[in-house]
């Protein structure tokens, strides 16, 4: 760092942009650990029945004692699905909506269905899935798959149509073909739409997941969290809400990590 | 022969819902190498049609374009086109965006590579192949802008306002550059816009359009009778404003 060249001011400022980040983190440290304090004690007392509620403490201990309940193979499975459903639904919409954005025709004819589907809740069409998939983790995965194909396929394509038309001009004044205007011109400049469409289908790929886990499942933490409740276990479902939540987490971040990189 | 272009009887008609538009009809006028001609017209006169159409990017409903004395259909690799905005690709860095051109048509050679290297030292670019377009002032973007354009070589450059985007005095400056990199080229150039004094300050003709049906109206001849003639000493020329007044009268700008 150069500190010589920094005027007082400067200082001042870039102290206080610290400061303000500083206090923003802390807060939020604050409410969180607040919350759980406030939850122990309030179980401990027993103003709260933490049969119901679980507490802490327990939570802890059953994420600690991560072998008897096969948490670590259960939060596997769900990774596993998620990572699939997501990789398979991201490729299929993005090209999908590619060949919506080569045939205006076919994008037209499509138009009302994706519509119509794009509104329609997907977890409606779980028992057909398992029907026709089967029940098992292809079934699951075909959950994820649907719930974040049409909306990648809109938002993409979207996307695609709104391509800078005065850029499209000048690709054309070379003489090129569609191909190259799909891969040098309109590919490119829809980054940042892929990039959005890829965080909010990590999401979606999860909602998936975990309802077809609680459609069918045998594993997972989907099907830990249903098990868990139908036997009374809230420190299990607790658990595996919270390992849920850090998952997430990190695969957000994971699509974070990728953003940084694709843009540099 | 040194005639280059020959616009013949050139007609478009737009179709669309509400019915039928008659853009432009019975366009003629003929440009020689090297020439500099400025088309200026009112606005909706259908001038830009008429430069994408030059350009093979639009169809036209009747007439023939010649290029060299050999009839044109479609996009000319003959021709290059600047649009009002610079177009550059935000991803790529400058020296991949002025070769944008050679990549689309496949002829990326080391020699045509090494042209265009030429060009960006030429024209004081050279430092800045490795920066990417949003580093750039809207100035030198205009300029690598052109060098992608004049990269595939085309014998006669259409410029489609392609300073009008600019502020004023970045404009002034960008038209200064352009032109003296046009005429160090020998460019053969036909440029659109609705500044009558730009159209002054550059061409040795003006051709003027009527309203629409957009059809040549009158051509003068601009001649400053200056050796080393820019823009700038232009503008400061006496016969400037006799122009612009013949110019702005031609237009009917008052009329209804």
């Amino acid at each position: 760092m150069k500190n010589n060249g920094i005027s007082k001011e400067r200082k001042k400022y870039l102290n206080k942009v610290k400061k303000n980040k500083l206090l923003i983190i802390l807060t939020q440290i604050l409410i969180l650990v607040g919350f759980l304090a406030i939850w122990e004690i309030l179980a401990n007392k027993d103003v709260i029945d933490s049969f119901i509620t679980s507490q802490p403490s327990r939570i802890l201990k059953t994420f600690m004692n991560l072998k008897s309940n096969d948490l670590l193979m259960h939060t596997k499975v769900t990774v596993y699905e998620t990572l699939v459903g997501f990789g398979l639904g991201t490729i299929l919409g993005v090209a999908i909506a590619i060949i919506l954005w080569w045939s205006k025709f076919l994008a037209k004819v499509s138009e009302p269905f994706l519509v119509v589907l794009n509104s329609l809740p997907k977890v409606a069409l779980g028992p057909i899935i398992i029907i026709w998939v089967g029940s098992g983790t292809s079934a699951i995965i075909a959950m994820a798959i649907l719930i974040s194909v049409i909306v990648t396929v809109l938002e993409m394509l979207n996307g695609y149509l709104k391509t800078d038309k005065e850029i499209i001009k000048m690709a054309r004044t070379f003489n090129c073909t569609k191909l190259q205007l799909l891969t040098k011109i309109v590919i490119p400049a829809n980054i940042g739409t892929f990039i959005n469409s890829l965080k909010v289908n990590i999401g979606l790929s999860l909602v998936g997941v975990i309802s077809g886990e609680f459609l069918v499942s045998k594993a997972g933490l989907g099907y830990l969290i249903v098990y868990g409740g139908q036997v009374f276990k809230l420190d299990l479902v607790m658990t595996s809400v919270i390992i849920l939540g850090i998952v997430a987490g990190i695969m957000y971040g994971g699509v974070l990590l990728l953003e940084k990189f694709i843009r540099k | 022969m040194n005639e280059i272009l020959e616009v013949k009887n050139i007609g478009k008609k737009y179709q669309n819902k509400a019915g039928e538009v008659q853009a432009l009809k019975n366009v003629n006028f003929r440009v020689k190498k090297g020439e500099f001609v400025s088309i200026i017209g009112p606005s909706g006169c259908g001038k830009s049609t008429l430069l994408s159409i030059i350009a093979g990017l639009e169809e036209k409903t009747e007439g023939e374009i010649y290029i060299e004395s050999e009839r044109v259909e479609g996009i000319s690799s003959k021709v290059g086109y600047m649009l009002q905005r610079d177009c550059l690709l935000e991803w790529r860095n400058i020296l991949s965006n002025t070769l944008f051109g050679l990549e689309i048509k496949g002829i990326k050679t080391k020699e045509n590579i090494e042209y265009v290297k030429e060009l960006l030292k030429k024209y004081n670019l050279y430092d800045f192949i490795n920066k990417y377009p949003s580093e750039l002032s809207g100035g030198m973007r205009q300029r690598v802008a052109l060098i992608r354009t004049l990269a595939v070589k085309p014998k006669i450059l259409l410029l489609d306002e392609a300073f009008s985007a600019l502020d004023y005095q970045t404009r002034i400056m960008v038209t200064e550059d352009i032109y003296s990199i046009l005429r160090k080229e020998d460019i053969t150039t036909i440029m659109v816009t609705h500044d009558i004094s730009e159209a002054i300050s550059m061409a040795d003709r003006v051709l003027v359009l009527s309203k629409r049906p957009g059809t040549i109206k009158e051509i003068h001849k601009i001649d400053f009778e200056m050796e080393n003639r820019t823009p700038i000493n232009c503008r400061q020329n006496p016969k400037f404003s006799k122009y612009f007044d013949c110019l702005w009268k031609e237009l009917g700008v008052d009329e209804k």
